[in-house]
């Protein structure tokens, strides 16, 4: 490995812990690409490896946000245990549909998303859930 | 806060699209765990970026197992990326505390924007 290899992964380490920290992703979306060019890892491999950083800096960084005091444990302990029944539903969808299909349905969710954000953030969504049910409401 | 059997539907729910989405992109659960936090469970954006990342941990940590089975993980190139992403998620979690909690929505809605742009392009 050279020098600007080590500096590289470096960085993309840094930045994804960065972008982990502040809105809470596991940061796979940059450390994948950095496995991949700096490393010389294949894809595969990659992902693979990607996730002993992802478990690393989500450990980390639940330790700092218990500290700040942003945690919902039990919460985050059963998407947790419960996320492997997506990945199985994940694998019969993937069978069932055409792959360009999947992404363009994942692309229009995201923006979906962003725009219901942009939308709470700025206050003109109320904070309940969507299809009209009323979080106050029911709780 | 909703009845327990809806908020147990809701939880249930997020972990599966969590689930499914990261196993058909690879694209980390947080992209989804976040987002519906925020808009279904009524969190605020530091709470759901906290709870996000213990899921992710569990996520992550039965997905490296998972994948150390076939022999694909490479234990010292992960930890040689990780080490400092965890200086990075100490620098983060701290700029997070002294920014206005809509600037982490925005700043998660550039994200979404961007990864749907790489999905459809």
């Amino acid at each position: 490995m050279s020098a600007i290899d080590l500096i590289g992964v470096l960085a993309v380490g840094f930045g994804a812990g960065v972008a982990s920290g502040l809105v809470g992703i596991g940061g796979g979306v940059l450390f994948v690409p950095g496995l991949v060019y700096f490393l010389g890892q294949g894809h595969l491999e990659a992902e693979a490896t990607s996730l002993v950083g992802v478990v690393m800096v989500a450990v980390a960084g639940t330790v700092r946000q218990r500290h700040y005091g942003n945690l919902r444990p039990r919460d985050a302990v059963e998407i947790g245990l419960l996320s492997p029944l997506g990945v199985l539903a994940g694998v019969v969808v993937a069978n069932l549909v055409a792959e360009r299909a999947l992404e363009m349905g994942f692309a229009a969710v995201q923006v979906y998303f962003a725009y219901e954000l942009v939308r709470r953030a700025r206050g003109t969504r109320a904070g309940g859930p969507p299809l009209g049910l009323s979080e106050r409401a029911s709780g | 806060m909703p009845p327990m059997s809806s908020r147990f539907a809701r939880l249930a729910a997020i972990a599966t699209a969590a689930g499914a989405f990261s196993g058909l992109f690879g694209v980390g659960g947080g992209t989804v765990i976040v987002p519906l936090l925020l808009l279904w469970m009524a969190y605020g954006e530091r709470e759901a970026t906290g709870t996000s990342l213990m899921a992710i941990a569990l996520i992550g940590a039965l997905g490296v197992a998972g994948h150390a089975v076939y022999g694909n993980v490479d234990f010292a190139k992960g930890v040689l990326i990780g080490l400092p992403a965890i200086a990075g998620v100490i620098a983060g979690t701290a700029l997070q505390q002294r920014v206005r909690p809509a600037a982490v929505s925005y700043a998660f809605a550039a994200l979404l924007v961007a990864s749907a742009a790489a999905l459809a392009f």
